[in-house]
């Protein structure tokens, strides 16, 4: 288990850092099989990912589709730009709400730390629109108040 | 002022480190001018730019108490901006403690991955 750290970057960035105990080899893969993909990557208890496309190649295509069990669902779509194996991962995603939300442009790098990986994901921050929807979607849900500005947004 | 335009004035106001001095301060409660000066080697025309930037930003407020203008956060300042970062956070921490079990599962088992 270890923590993960989120700062605020300039205006429109969000940098999120985590360890991992395996080799980038094997992190970054993970962020490449739809398999494994379809395991982790479903924020809030309750939701799955029933489709999961990720074709893994440079210029290839992104298509991640979740749902709450109950009806309730919205999907992703995006295209990878850039491929650094096991290291980087450069892609473009948007939420569909139904609506697509804007852009958001995301860098994805692993690095060896010890016998584990050190991964730093960096995104564009939604804008309000975004937000607005994101929240609509119920991901809300649970979410409890907390003094994560401090460390988020009054540190360094 | 719109909501778009109130969270990019939020986050340039961020983007400052003396600025998020200044807030850090003002967690701790209410400040004058002069005692938000102290800690740094900077002019008080400085200090009061800043705090015109955050004023503006609608992350602090300041009342007028004869001839000072003690500062404070203002109330939900940084609800917006944080309401979504902890949306992000819990989401994203579910997501790799989801990934650390199936990394180790897979560590046991030997090469699956």
């Amino acid at each position: 288990m270890s923590e993960l750290t989120m700062v605020v970057e300039g205006e429109r960035h969000v940098v999120v850092t985590r360890r991992f105990a395996a080799s980038p080899e094997r992190v970054y893969r993970a962020h490449m099989d739809p398999a494994i993909i379809q395991q982790f990557m479903l924020g809030p208890d309750g939701w799955s990912m029933p489709v999961c496309v990720h074709e893994g190649v440079v210029g290839g295509k992104m298509r991640y589709e979740w749902s709450d069990g109950q009806g309730n669902g919205f999907y992703l779509t995006g295209e990878i730009l850039a491929l650094d194996p096991p290291h980087r991962i450069v892609h473009v995603e948007r939420m569909h709400l139904p609506d697509a939300t804007p852009d958001n442009h995301v860098e994805t790098t692993f690095v060896a730390e010890g016998d584990g990986t050190r991964m730093t994901l960096r995104m564009t921050l939604p804008d309000e629109a975004t937000r607005k929807a994101m929240l609509a979607t119920g991901m809300e849900h649970g979410m409890e108040a907390s003094y994560a500005r401090l460390e988020v947004t009054l540190a360094r | 002022m719109q909501t778009q335009a109130r969270l990019d004035a939020t986050l340039a106001a961020l983007s400052d480190s003396t600025r998020r001095a200044i807030l850090a301060r003002l967690v701790e409660g209410e400040a004058t001018v002069q005692e938000l000066a102290a800690p740094f080697a900077i002019s008080q025309p400085a200090i009061s730019r800043h705090i015109r930037v955050l004023s503006d930003a609608g992350l602090i407020v300041q009342r007028v108490d004869g001839p000072r203008r003690p500062c404070r956060l203002a109330p939900g300042a940084l609800s917006e901006l944080d309401d979504y970062l902890a949306m992000l956070r819990r989401a994203l921490e579910k997501n790799y403690a989801r990934l650390d079990r199936l990394l180790a599962q897979e560590t046991q088992d030997k090469d699956t991955l």
